[in-house]
């Protein structure tokens, strides 16, 4: 009998349980309906409902509106989340999560967003995902609400602080937490307490968080944020020199690629060659094509595509390289003007023949995920491409130096440049050396094509944009010597970089110009000169 | 002129005969010289009975990724023309020149398809620069233009025709767009361009209206940078650096042409998010999109009259034609090729309302001209010599498409002069008569510039 009542009491019980849940799922379903329907500004009302409901789904809901991935299926106007493109979408209900099948694009109806609501979904994310497991996120969520400052996440901040065992990102909520108390009513100690942490974590959105303090205070609080924000000013102007000098490298690295081929032919052979930007163009474009047959043949490999491309470029360019020398460089040696003539209108024809294979629009080359993105040293932000590019300039150099130093051409080409009259009466095949140091500063030439591909657009145009510089570089840092085309990149690279601030980027380049020709007339061979007796 | 030839060589042939005493050679010589000029002459009657249209578009160096497919649309406009009958019972002939994104190579081939090829109208420019290396021409030898592309006002010519949009149709709406809520509540302002007349006058333009909005000169940076550049590192930075200033930030970019990818790249790199900085873009459409992953794009905006992704009847057409007609199932459409759209149907309409090709008709024929643009509305000439286009502000997708998050209700007339600069706020440009002036001052009443 005690059973039965039991039963009795329990079942109603059960029963309104049942209920509720079903009239949480139908709240669930209401907020879900709104959010897919109306304008941008529905949308935006919808968004912050959704979140501020407690719901467990709302935050990878919101996660796949953001990233473009809630869609409606036209069939039965199901709201699901949906995984990869074109003909293959793999669909989860979004109410429940449960898988939903697959679908086409086609039969899915994107849910639109636009800037401002990415901006709201941010901000709520932000609150949602303060106890995530990963900790990426939670820093993501905490550096978000860092940076807007809104006072509705306090409660669910001091939570997540409470339940936070990483220093690191106890940290950025501790910073976050500052930024809302300084924009809320809190007494003024407190408030001098929450700049000094802002002051303290010191980067260019503390900067913003302080000003916007120092634009609506008064008294103390004013003068405490005023004092803060100069010292972070002075510490950014610090980190920004430094940040100056990594892009001086930078450039300089991408300078040093481009110009180390034609410093070599310039330097053994006294060869003006103006077609070697287009040796780097045909590079990028052998990087354009190994990424097409990779992506056709083994999509597998298309991390390792800038790799694979590197032999492939310098064997092309390379090729093009010693053709050239064969055909046309060869019977034009001793008359440099006519060699400059030459190789200006074969720098056209390639041009023009690239240009009728491929297209005179840009080629899209897409950067391996180990090549895209930053990371922070301090206050500077590096970005692994560049990161990459300036490592890669530095093997190519010492694998050039190693070449000259210890191989037999090496010997060969010193030889040559040294002397050529005399390394010929020595036994030495002239005629082969010099094909062989043409095809290897095409051939580099073509690497830098592989370098600059990532950070450049692939155009019939591109090699345009480096041959002025190189040649600047080369004259610069003294014909046919490595280390001063070493020197000359980076010196050439940092003082554009820190004139581009001051002057900008038009008459940087033009100081650069003017400094280059003075420099010439005191210093005509630039700045390490070969010496020796038989250079003229 | 064949006369003349045919009787100065039988003159010739026969001194020569005298010479040498071959009275046979000579005919077959004189027979053969007189057969060579009738086919001549028969050849240029019947190239007489075809209209020739000039299309003066960049082949090849900086601009051809640009304007290479604006040369594709007028041949496919032509052909499409020929098919319905041609114009006033006469086929439609394209003379296709390159002048080589090489500025006054514009005006030479200019003028030698106004007078050697005698075409009845040209249809081409991109850059201001071209363009104004061609007006002395175009304005010598009464020749009549279309310019099909996007530019910075302060100009109307009695022979040019602007189907692209002035600043009143693209820069201004898209300043308005990312002040209102929907677009941010922008309050600090970058105004990037590139080193030429075009962005140069229209940050002149931006920058008086957002004082005259009552943005403070330290909430506006302007920057500019010469053609092609590719080292955006510093530039970002220091983009990135006046947007952490507290307030929302947004860049105005008049970037042209090749040095927009770099650009991008390097945004996507130093993690500027759409949402954080937004960046709206005057110059780069579909075409330019095509050589970039928009992936980490998605979310920045450009501001034009015309997107390939609205969906009209007339669009869908219009892009399944394209298709056909290049045999290229990918092949993107942007905005200028629909301006050259509307100006070549305008252009027909004006023909065939005057009668004849002659551009002295045909200019006046052309103001109050009428045709449908492909988003659904109709566009007008106006007396300025500008038209009438809708404004559409849209967000890149990560296929490289747009997706237009805003557009004006009606279409917008184009207005040459820009009200807000004082050098030119009392100007007006009408071409009709009793004005007939391209810079007309309203308060002093008289002409200016060149009239009639």
């Amino acid at each position: 009998m005690s059973q039965k009542r039991l039963l009795a009491w329990l079942l109603p019980m059960l029963a309104a349980l049942l209920m509720a849940g079903q009239a949480l799922s139908a709240d669930l379903q209401t907020l879900v309906t709104n959010l897919v329907t109306g304008g941008y500004s529905e949308r935006d009302d919808a968004i912050t409902a959704l979140a501020a409901s407690g719901e467990a789904r709302a935050a990878p809901i919101l996660q796949a509106l953001g990233a473009g991935q809630l869609y409606v299926r036209s069939s039965d106007k199901l709201v699901v989340i949906g995984k990869g493109e074109g003909k293959a979408v793999q669909l989860t209900d979004a109410l429940t999560g449960k898988p939903a099948g697959t679908a086409t694009e086609d039969d899915l109806d994107r849910v639109k967003v636009n800037n401002r609501l990415r901006g709201t979904i941010d901000a709520a994310m932000g609150a949602l995902t303060l106890m995530n497991p990963d900790p990426a996120v939670r820093r993501n969520a905490a550096n978000s609400l860092f940076t807007r400052s809104d006072a509705s996440a306090l409660e669910a901040l001091d939570k997540a602080l409470a339940a936070e065992k990483d220093d690191g990102i106890k940290r950025v909520m501790m910073q976050a937490r500052a930024a809302i108390v300084l924009a809320s009513d809190a007494p003024d100690d407190k408030k001098i307490e929450a700049i000094g942490i802002v002051r303290d974590r010191g980067d260019a959105d503390s900067l913003g968080v302080l000003q916007t303090v120092i634009a609506s205070a008064k008294g103390p609080v004013k003068d405490a944020a005023v004092a803060a924000a100069d010292s972070v000013r002075q510490s950014l102007k610090a980190w920004e020199a430094a940040q100056n000098v990594w892009y001086g490298i930078s450039l300089g690295s991408v300078l040093l690629l481009a110009a180390i081929g034609l410093a070599i032919t310039f330097g053994t052979m006294g060869v003006i060659n103006m077609a070697h930007g287009e040796m780097v163009m045909l590079g990028a474009y052998s990087t354009f094509i190994v990424q097409q047959v990779l992506r056709a043949a083994a999509p597998g490999l298309m991390e390792a595509s800038v790799v694979i491309a590197l032999p492939v470029a310098f064997l092309v360019s390379g090729a093009v390289g010693v053709l050239i020398e064969r055909t046309i460089i060869r019977f034009l040696y001793g008359r440099s003007l006519d060699t400059l003539l030459a190789t200006w209108g074969l720098s056209l024809v390639l041009q023009q023949a690239v240009r009728s294979i491929f297209g005179p629009t840009n080629r899209e080359v897409s950067s391996p995920t180990w090549m895209s993105g930053s990371f922070h040293v301090g206050q500077i932000d590096v970005t692994y491409g560049r990161l990459w590019i300036v490592i890669f300039a530095l093997a190519v150099f010492a694998l050039l130096i190693l070449l000259l130093r210890k191989t037999p051409l090496g010997l060969y080409m010193r030889a040559v440049t040294q002397n050529r009259p005399m390394a010929s009466a020595m036994g030495i095949r002239t005629p082969r050396v010099d094909a062989l140091t043409f095809g290897l500063g095409s051939g580099i030439a073509g690497l830098a094509g592989v370098a600059l591909s990532q950070i450049d657009n692939v155009s019939p145009n591109l090699g345009q944009g480096y041959i002025i510089d190189s040649f600047m570089v080369v004259v610069f840092g003294g014909v046919g010597n490595l280390f001063g085309t070493l020197v000359g990149a980076t010196a050439l690279g940092i003082v554009n970089k820190f004139l581009e601030p001051y002057a900008g980027a038009v008459l940087g380049k033009i100081l650069v110009l003017v400094f280059i020709i003075l420099f010439i007339q005191r210093r005509p061979r630039g700045l390490f000169a070969l010496k020796g007796r038989a250079v003229e | 002129m064949a006369f003349a030839f045919l009787t100065i060589s039988t003159g010739l042939s026969v001194e020569n005969d005298k010479e040498s005493g071959m009275k046979l050679g000579s005919m077959i010589r004189t027979g053969l010289v007189a057969a060579g000029f009738l086919t001549a002459a028969a050849t240029g009657a019947s190239a007489e009975d075809t209209i020739k249209v000039g299309i003066l578009h960049s082949l090849s160096g900086t601009m051809a990724i640009s304007e290479t497919t604006l040369k594709d649309v007028m041949l496919m406009l032509i052909d499409e023309q020929n098919k319905k009958g041609g114009l006033l019972g006469k086929k439609l002939e394209a003379v296709v020149v390159d002048p080589a994104s090489n500025w006054p190579l514009f005006a030479e081939k200019a003028r030698e398809l106004l007078q050697k090829d005698k075409v009845a109208a040209v249809f081409g420019c991109w850059t201001s620069v071209s363009r104004k290396s061609v007006l002395p021409v175009f304005e010598e030898l009464n020749g009549l233009l279309f310019y099909p592309v996007q530019y910075e006002g302060q100009e109307s010519q009695k022979n040019v025709f602007y189907t692209g949009a002035a600043p009143n149709q693209q820069a201004i709406p898209a300043v308005d767009y990312l002040m209102s809520k929907d677009g941010g509540e922008v309050k600090r302002w970058v105004l990037a361009g590139t080193d030429y007349v075009y962005p140069r006058t229209t940050n002149k333009i931006l920058e008086a209206y957002l004082k005259q909005k009552g943005v403070k000169q330290e909430d506006i940076m302007i920057n500019y940078t010469p053609f092609g550049h590719s080292d955006w590192q510093s530039i970002v930075a220091e983009i990135k650096k006046f947007g952490s200033a507290g307030k929302k930030t947004a860049v105005v970019s008049t970037i042209n042409g090749d040095a927009n990818v770099p650009f991008y790249k390097e945004l996507a790199n130093q993690g500027i998010k759409a949402k954080d900085i937004p960046v709206v873009a005057f110059s780069v459409g579909e075409e330019e999109l095509a050589g970039i992953d928009t992936k980490p794009l998605v979310g920045h905006l450009a501001a034009w009259n015309y997107f390939e992704s609205i969906k009209t009847p007339a669009n869908e057409e219009f892009i399944k034609k394209w298709h056909e007609f290049t045999k290229k199932p990918n092949r993107t459409t942007n905005d200028p090729m629909e301006a050259h759209y509307i100006g070549f149907n305008m252009w027909v309409e004006a023909v065939k309302k005057a009668g004849t090709t002659d551009p002295s008709k045909v200019i006046p024929a052309l103001v109050g001209v009428k045709v449908p643009n492909l988003t659904g509305g109709i566009s007008e000439m106006l007396p300025d010599h500008h038209i009438t286009k809708p404004v559409f502000i849209g967000e890149i997708e990560g296929n490289g498409q747009f997706d237009v998050v805003w557009k004006t209700k009606d279409l917008v007339p184009g207005v040459a002069w820009s009200p807000i600069l004082d050098d030119s706020k009392n100007l007006i440009a009408d071409w009709t008569p009793p004005i007939s002036c391209g810079n007309y001052d309203t308060v002093a009443k008289k002409c200016i510039g060149s009239g009639k």
